[in-house]
């Protein structure tokens, strides 16, 4: 089950934050959010199956996240994901941080260019 | 309650996670439809892209679960449904396990108990014992712990050391109690000043000893044990403040010592002051035990040095009385030999034990080993299936975990039989431990002991469960699958682990059987030896004690033990009787001096010294010791004090040359005193035990002038203990006319410790048979499970080879050569564990070499034995599956797949 490194996740969490943000738009189930990240990422970002699911699991643990019962259009059983108050609160924090890490790595690149 | 609805939550949770996978892969699926695929190829290219369905839905319930703790536990689940399986199998693990494990618990505990823990006292780790090294003061220091204290060199000591916090002098008797019921005998310490503080436990009752206590001239007063104040005062507090007699003497109880609490090792209803009067003090005489608490960081060896250079102190400031040179004892060569007090509490007793705690855990080597051999077996059952699983991506330690989570479950199921075991096995052991044994009543299963048997269960399962998990987990799957049925016969590697097992099982067991069969020669020559007594079992003994108080004039007391000798002469059944200052093996010497023998000049000018014992006329008779040569003792003799002497045989050899030729001859103790004739000469007597030589002993009569006094006066021993022979001897009956006897002359008189002099004999014999009992024990259990193993070995490849032996038959082979070729291969396995174990045998028993009477540890009898009978033992036991090996049809046994 070789992976392709080019679509690896970047870093611990970065894949847990594109789920959040991608959930905060509207509840999803698991393929879409598969598909959702891949098509606003432009191709760049392919998630995982054996990561996403994991990764699901564990935000639903955390509470940032919560699964609701549904019947799709064919009448088949569906799970929804949604993002919960906690989720959201846990997303803003993290984005925050996220920013001033980026802001960081963009500065040290620009000054080893210089 | 978190943990537990998350518990239930799961179940939704695993629910839901397969739903969306499901979701996923079905959305997928149509999607690839809609691009043009096929339904079926579109599902299966669906389900190739998601991976591995299983594996992530594993990893992402994992988020759900303590993931290592539970998958442990499904382990274990397995582990237990296997187990069910196959109760025969687990049941004779399981045992193995529980008696091995159960019986090191038990040792354990009593090591633990007698040897590792510290004595009950605060800092008990600052206390010694002081006792003192006097090679030229001959048997006076040999037969108990060195050279003992006198008064005054305890006073001296104590008031110019550097080292000690505090130190104090003690003595054990056995008193009188009268006034509380009936006359009794208790156990009673005569303790200095300087003890209780150094033992520093705070009464429970009244208090210590004060210095007014110790004033000859003061108050006299008692301190009770607490087990007598519970047994005679009912736990009263009120017995402070009140009287009891002691030896006739009224004395105050001023306190009352906590539970627990014992002078070293000893037990005592009674403790006093010693009340030592400076006035009265000369350098001898030697009796007495020391105990001192050093200072912080102090080291026994800097206290015995700084004790050594008070000696010459001691003797410049006392004498033995006029005209003594007080320099004399520097002859003896007396030095400090301080030691912690713990060492000198447990003794000797530590080899026995060290010696048996070998013992089991060899024993438990050996279960160990067997029990691999049964897991390796077991493993190679399943190797197919652990080949599939690697194959399937199980890794090396998943596997290797599995197989340990089996054993160390195997092993813990053990530890808990074991506790059981280890509880009986210990009242076992305390019953037939010897009653000598220190720290007796300390003994128990204690948090120590359970934290021990987790510990052995653990790592016995460890190290049983890594055999196989070396042999099978790196098994990988180039071997794997290959179908080993087909080859014609067991490849050698598959054997060599279990092989390699067999022999040590065979050398550890002939380790044992060496030593049990040393220790069974050790009892046999013990029990040919010729104590100097006869009929033991028939002579009844009993100690009475005649105080000053009760009757002061010596010669009236010598009377009185002839009264009551007499009195016992005419109970039914008694054929004679005698009394002496002691008897062989009770532990108790009644005095040692120095003697000469007239015309033999002493190197030195100083005889060596000698054992002395006091005897009755008809004591020898009694005991049943012959008369070599002259004539015993009479009453006319003793009341006339006819200056006659009897000596035992070997000082009569070495003197004089023969038993005969010392009759008429003359000895004496000190040059002012007259001499003394030997009228007679007994057999040698083994004093000090069966396996301690016969010392050489000058008989006195019961009644005798004494040196000890100026002018000499008539004296004799006050304690004395009764030997009378009869057939009734140790029978209720008998002991109740006896007391009757006894109290007919005076009713103030107790009966002291009456004991057969089989009880003494049992008693010096002891210790060897109990390390001969526990030896002997493990020794048949080590070959039991030797012959086991080598029977498993050979059954399992007379299993696995089949085939070949089909073959073999087919081909033309004899059957009696087919069972001699599985019978020979055992012989090879044994050969190469006897020659391993004689090995190593011939170190070990070097270590025995303390506990051996007259066998050397290479005892050629028991090296040749041993080996022969692990020889047959593993002939039979590889000749009942060579016999089915022989049995085999060869149609059959190709047939068979």
């Amino acid at each position: 089950m070789a992976k392709n490194p080019e679509h690896r996740d970047l870093f611990p969490g970065a894949l847990e934050i594109m789920i959040l943000q991608s959930l905060r738009l509207k509840p999803m189930h698991g393929y879409a959010l598969v598909k959702h990240i891949k098509a606003v990422s432009d191709n760049l970002l392919q998630v995982e199956e054996g990561s996403l699911y994991p990764a699901l699991q564990r935000m639903l643990r955390e509470g940032w996240l919560e699964s609701e019962t549904g019947t799709s259009a064919k009448g088949r059983p569906t799970r929804i994901y949604k993002l919960t108050n906690a989720g959201l609160r846990h997303l803003e924090a993290e984005v925050v941080s996220f920013e001033k890490m980026f802001a960081g790595i963009t500065r040290v690149l620009a000054v080893a260019r210089a | 309650m978190q943990i537990l609805s998350r518990i239930f939550d799961r179940r939704r949770r695993y629910d839901d996670l397969s739903v969306s996978i499901q979701e996923h892969i079905e959305l997928r699926a149509e999607e690839l439809m809609e691009e043009g695929m096929p339904r079926t190829e579109a599902e299966r290219t669906a389900r190739r892209e998601f991976g591995n369905v299983t594996q992530i839905k594993e990893r992402s319930r994992e988020e759900w679960q303590w993931a290592w703790l539970e998958s442990i536990l499904a382990d274990l689940k397995l582990v237990l449904r296997r187990l069910k399986k196959s109760p025969g199998f687990a049941a004779t693990i399981l045992l193995t396990l529980a008696i091995g494990i159960g019986a090191n618990t038990t040792v354990f505990s009593v090591v633990n108990c007698v040897l590792l823990k510290p004595l009950p006292y605060p800092n008990s780790g600052e206390l010694v014992d002081l006792s003192l090294n006097a090679p030229g003061a001959g048997g006076l220091a040999s037969f108990a712990s060195g050279l003992q204290l006198s008064p005054s060199m305890f006073l001296t000591f104590s008031e110019n050391n550097k080292t000690f916090q505090s130190m104090g002098i003690w003595t054990s008797s056995r008193s009188n109690v009268t006034g509380v019921g009936q006359p009794h005998q208790v156990n009673a310490e005569l303790v200095s000043d300087g003890v209780l503080q150094t033992l520093n436990v705070p009464a429970t009752a009244g208090r210590w000893f004060t210095a007014a206590d110790q004033d000859p001239r003061g108050a006299k007063t008692a301190i009770l044990g607490y087990g007598y104040w519970q047994r005679r005062f009912g736990g009263d507090r009120g017995v402070i403040g009140r009287s009891i007699q002691v030896d006739a003497q009224t004395r105050e109880i001023v306190g009352v010592m906590p539970r627990g609490f014992r002078m070293v090792d000893n037990d005592f209803d009674v403790m006093m002051p010693m009340a030592i009067d400076r006035s009265q003090l000369r350098l001898a005489p030697f009796g007495y035990s020391g105990m001192g608490r050093l200072k912080p960081g102090i080291t026994p060896a800097q206290a015995s040095a700084d004790v050594a250079r008070l000696l010459p102190l001691w003797m410049d400031s006392w004498s033995n009385g006029p005209g003594t040179n007080p320099h004399y004892y520097e002859r003896w060569l007396i030095s400090p030999n301080f030691q912690l007090l713990k060492k000198q509490v447990i003794g000797s007793v530590s080899n026995v034990l060290w010696v048996v705690m070998g013992t089991v855990g060899l024993v438990m080597l050996i279960a160990c080993t067997n029990v691999a051999n049964l897991l390796l077996v077991r493993a190679e059952s399943r190797q197919q299936e652990l080949l599939i699983r690697s194959a399937l991506g199980a890794g090396r330690a998943r596997i290797a975990r599995e197989l340990l989570v089996e054993s160390v479950t195997l092993g813990l199921m053990g530890g808990v039989l074991a506790v059981g075991v280890a509880y009986a096995g210990l009242r076992l052991l305390t019953a037939i431990g010897p009653a000598d044994l220190p720290r007796l009543s300390e003994i128990s299963l204690d948090g120590g002991s359970l934290l021990f048997a987790l510990l052995l269960s653990v790592f016995s399962g460890l190290f049983f469960g890594s055999i196989p998990v070396f042999r099978y987990a790196r098994a990988r799957a180039a071997t794997a699958l290959m179908g080993n049925s087909r080859t014609a016969s067991a490849s050698r590697s598959r054997n060599r682990s279990r092989n390699v097992l067999v022999v040590a099982q065979v050398a550890m067991a002939l380790v044992l059987l060496v030593s049990a069969l040393l220790m069974i020669r050790t009892f046999a020559a013990l029990r040919t030896v010729d104590p100097g007594f006869s009929d033991a079992a028939h002579v009844q003994t009993v100690g009475i004690w005649i105080p000053d108080l009760l009757e002061p004039d010596a010669e009236q007391v010598t009377r009185t033990q002839n009264e009551i000798a007499g009195r016992i002469a005419a109970i039914p059944g008694v054929t004679s009787v005698g009394f002496a200052g002691g008897v062989p093996m009770e532990g108790f010497d009644p005095n040692w001096d120095e003697l000469r023998v007239e015309g033999k000049n002493y190197e030195g000018g100083e005889p060596p010294l000698m054992l002395f014992n006091y005897v009755s006329p008809g004591f020898f008779g009694a005991m049943g010791t012959r008369i070599v040569a002259g004539r015993d003792f009479t009453w006319d003799d003793n009341y006339n004090l006819r200056n006659n002497v009897v000596v035992s045989e070997n000082f009569a050899r070495d003197s004089w040359g023969s038993p005969a030729a010392a009759v008429g001859k003359r000895v004496r103790q000190f040059t002012n005193m007259p001499w003394q004739q030997v009228i007679g000469v007994v057999e040698d007597v083994r004093q000090h035990g069966l396996d301690q030589p016969a010392p050489a002993i000058l008989y006195w009569p019961a009644m005798l002038m004494s040196p000890y006094t100026r002018p000499p006066t008539i004296d004799g021993p006050r304690a004395v203990r009764f030997a009378i022979r009869s057939n009734r001897a140790g029978t209720e009956g008998f002991l109740h006319e006896l007391q009757q006897a006894v109290w007919s002359v005076n009713p103030n008189l107790p009966l002291a410790s009456v004991q057969t002099m089989r009880d003494f004999l049992s008693k010096s014999l002891e210790r060897t048979s109990f390390t001969l009992v526990m030896l002997a024990i493990a020794g048949s259990m080590a070959l039991v499970l030797g012959v086991i193993g080598i029977y498993g070995v050979i059954s399992y490849s007379v299993s696995q080879r089949t085939r070949e032996i089909g073959i073999r038959l087919a081909l033309g082979a004899q059957k009696s050569e087919l069972k001699w070729m599985f019978v020979r291969s055992a012989l090879a396995l044994t050969g190469a564990g006897v020659v391993i174990g004689v090995c190593a045998a011939a170190g070990l028993m070097q270590l025995m070499k303390s506990l051996l009477f007259s066998v050397s540890p290479l005892d050629p009898v028991t090296f040749v034995t041993v080996p022969l009978v692990l020889a047959v033992a593993a002939m039979v036991a590889s000749y009942l599956p060579a016999r089915r090996a022989s049995a085999v049809d060869p149609v059959e046994a190709l047939r068979v797949e």
